[in-house]
């Protein structure tokens, strides 16, 4: 079966050098293949790791061990080894992030935040524009609202804000960290829509998702996350 | 995306070594920028940040070590063999730098669009009602009032000196500016709002910037990657968000650890 | 006229003259670069011409015929002691006419009768640096002649511009020499500075205090500063010679009584009186 995002050995450790040097191995020997138009939930007890997971596969942790092998503009490169550069190239073309919290950048409008990645990918501004003020209104965001920074929104709707700005690029690989975590039941059916839509248009989905409902609407399997057992 | 040295760094320094007496101020630093890369050198003071980019930008010889500019013909030359006029003219064209005090940046008896022609009479402008243009059009650009265009910087407040050193160094263009702690000087609320200039002044310009800067909340706005500078070494670099998120070296873990919410 | 005996010819030695003359042949052959000198002790004060006094004594010769002139006229204090200065220890003739001088010492002015090939007009020269009220730093304004980086000199046309309207320079307005040095032509007015272009004569300058002597070879180009859209004019006043009725050239303002009179009389005296004679001699 073809892959969108695979992991080979991919291991995480915390060295807290303010700690005397204190060790915490996280993740060890994960082996994740995620393929096109799938979605895979993270799965485990709560500090199992699935965040540290999500972050590794995301480059904003470096991996300890293993690869992390995405498919970018048709070959096959590993993340873990990357440069920043290419990360940062990976991040603009193939991998997007929805977090869980918007990081408000001062003074840009809702709508200049939403369509920046795409506009970053090479989209026309009329159409990025457009594709944005689409989302935005999906998620029940009100016109009104588009041409204002979001730094005075509500939790829920600054989390909207990254989630129209997550699925704008239609990016072949998605990580989605909680996505739903301060939605309304309206809408969480919206976000559910929108993974649907991006797995029927063939991207390779990761996630994160306390909202049991939510996960089972979208995920096709589960992934287990272990805690790494420490040692003693 | 095909310009010609687009797939080149702009300035490429390797090994660089420079010891003030016994005090090594910089001890085998390389790193390498490309065009419309932002890179922020972060460390505490006397870190060697602040010689690192006097060295890089030439203003300093180092004791060891050579720094590769390239020019947008995509010709490497070797900054220390350059010659002052050659350099001279880098810094007022490809180049800009941005001090930390608007006073080393700015002529302070001259008006606000003098300070922004200098540098277009610089290098052969000599159309006054072009040089008032552009003049005009950058006020703006950097959010000052056009209307102020014939007021001395004296008059202005901190932040407005700033944007205006701003406005004087990017007007020929440059594709690399050096900036040494930007916002040094300011007050946080007047901070905030040079960082976004910065920020959207780069992104719209394509700029590639080489900041210095204590300032971690600053350096995670601005900068794609980070170099983490402690006595005069790199201690660790990388993309901005896996140091600061991530940070895998003793002082770069303390460095983080010590500011709020970065 | 004979040499008062006891001094050298042109009062200083001949050593002196030798170094002052090297200094002289390298500022011909980089015009407009400021060449330093070991300036002499000179028997007047600085500021009345100990530059342009050491420069003449050094290129003067018994054939020669000085004339002096301060702000234009041959007959005041400073230009009268310097003629008769050079009178007493050259033995030179001295002459008021531009026209029969083969060396022209100068303050503020170039004569009105255009000059000719193998005339020499040395200037005397307050302040060399033409940089100096924009940038404080010698060694700065070194660099900026070695590197050509004038751009400073256009901020302040600009900002004259900007403030009034026009470049308010009125005199020693600064120059261009053969697209290469920027110069000071000495505090003369503005309007002479069009004279200085493709002169046929050598001119010469001397800074006595400042230790620095620079040229202009004859037939140099010499560009005033200015902008595209706003060209260097010279100005004069806008009246007529009450004397000659001339008004081509650069007038002096002289008031005449208590009650405000005044009228405007040409500053070259040789240029307004030669053309007196002439209008007396046609009646």
């Amino acid at each position: 079966m073809s892959w969108a995002l695979r992991t080979e050995g991919l291991g995480k450790a915390f060295t807290l050098h303010l700690q005397g040097g204190t060790h915490i191995p996280v993740l060890h020997g994960v082996e994740l293949s995620v393929a096109p138009g799938e979605c895979v939930a993270l799965a485990g007890p709560s500090g199992a790791g699935k965040s540290t997971l999500m972050r590794c596969l995301y480059g904003n942790y470096g991996a300890g061990e293993g690869r992390i092998l995405l498919r970018h503009q048709g070959a096959e490169i590993d993340l873990a080894s990357a440069d920043p550069r290419l990360v940062r190239e990976v991040r603009r073309e193939t991998l997007g992030y929805v977090s869980q919290f918007l990081r408000v950048i001062p003074r840009v409008p809702t709508l200049e935040i939403v369509a920046e990645p795409m506009l970053a990918r090479g989209l026309a501004r009329a159409a990025a524009l457009a594709r944005a003020a689409e989302l935005l209104a999906r998620l029940n965001l009100p016109a009104a609202l588009h041409g204002l920074p979001p730094a005075t929104f509500s939790g829920g709707e600054q989390q909207r804000v990254n989630l129209a700005r997550g699925f704008g690029p239609r990016y072949p690989v998605l990580l989605l960290d909680e996505p739903t975590a301060s939605l309304d039941s309206g809408n969480r059916a919206v976000v559910i829509g929108l993974i649907e839509q991006a797995k029927r248009e063939g991207a390779a989905i990761i996630g994160i998702f306390h909202d049991t409902e939510v996960r089972d609407r979208v995920a096709d399997r589960l992934f287990a996350v272990e805690p790494v057992r420490r040692a003693a | 995306m095909s310009a010609p040295g687009m797939n080149a760094p702009l300035l490429e320094a390797s090994d660089l070594a420079l010891r003030y007496g016994a005090v090594p101020a910089l001890d085998g630093v390389s790193l390498a920028i490309w065009p419309g890369e932002v890179v922020a050198i972060v460390g505490e003071s006397g870190s060697g940040k602040t010689t690192l980019l006097r060295v890089l930008s030439g203003l300093l010889p180092p004791d060891a070590g050579s720094v590769l500019y390239r020019d947008p013909e995509g010709t490497a030359q070797r900054l220390e063999a350059m010659g002052e006029a050659a350099l001279r003219r880098l810094h007022r064209t490809d180049w800009g730098f941005v001090h930390q005090n608007p006073r080393d940046g700015l002529r302070l008896g001259v008006s606000a669009g003098g300070n922004i022609g200098e540098r277009l009479m610089a290098t052969g402008a000599r159309h006054y009602g072009s040089i008032r243009e552009a003049a005009t059009a950058w006020l703006r650009r950097v959010e000052i009032d056009p209307a102020r265009i014939d007021a001395l910087p004296r008059t202005f407040s901190g932040g407005m000196q700033q944007r205006l050193q701003i406005a004087r160094t990017l007007v020929t263009h440059p594709r690399l500016v050096f900036m040494d702690e930007p916002t040094g000087g300011l007050d946080v609320s007047v901070q905030a709002r040079l960082l976004d200039l910065i920020r959207a002044l780069v992104a719209d310009l394509g700029l590639a910037v080489l900041l210095v800067t204590h300032d971690i909340a600053a350096a995670r706005l601005l900068a794609h990657r980070i170099l983490v500078m402690r006595h005069g070494r790199v201690v660790e670099e990388g993309l901005t968000d896996r140091v600061l998120d991530d940070p895998q070296h003793a002082y770069t873990q303390l460095l983080v650890a010590s500011v709020l919410a970065a | 006229m004979s040499a008062t005996t006891g001094y050298n010819f042109g009062y200083l030695d001949e050593d002196t003259k030798r170094m002052i003359r090297r200094a002289l042949l390298k500022a011909v052959a980089i015009p407009g670069h400021q060449v330093p000198f070991g300036s002499r002790e000179m028997p007047l004060p600085y500021g009345w011409g100990t530059g342009g006094i050491q420069v003449t004594a050094s290129v003067i010769g018994p054939a020669d015929r000085l004339k002096v002139i301060d702000q234009g006229a041959d007959d005041t204090t400073n230009a009268v002691s310097i003629r008769r200065f050079f009178a007493r220890v050259a033995g030179v003739e001295t002459t008021e006419r531009t026209a029969e001088a083969s060396i022209i010492q100068t303050r503020h002015r170039i004569p009105e009768t255009p000059l000719r090939e193998g005339q020499i007009l040395v200037y005397q020269v307050p302040m060399p640096e033409p940089l100096f009220r924009l940038e404080p730093r010698v060694a700065e304004t070194k660099r900026m002649h070695a590197l050509a980086d004038y751009g400073l000199m256009h901020v302040k046309l600009y900002e004259d511009i900007a403030r009034h309207g026009h470049v308010a320079i009125s005199y020693n307005y600064p120059v261009m020499v053969n697209g290469r040095y920027l110069m000071s032509p000495s505090p003369i007015p503005a309007f002479d500075n069009p004279k200085m272009h493709r002169n046929p004569a050598l001119q010469l300058f001397g800074a006595g205090r400042e230790k620095r002597i620079y040229a202009v070879p004859p037939y140099t180009e010499v560009r005033s500063l200015d902008f595209e859209d706003h060209p260097f004019e010279p100005v004069r006043a806008r009246a007529g010679c009450a004397l000659c009725g001339s008004r081509e050239s650069y007038l002096d303002e002289v008031v005449t009584d208590d009650a405000g009179g005044r009228i405007f009389v040409c500053s070259d005296t040789d240029y307004c009186q030669s053309r007196q004679a002439r209008q007396e001699a046609a009646e």
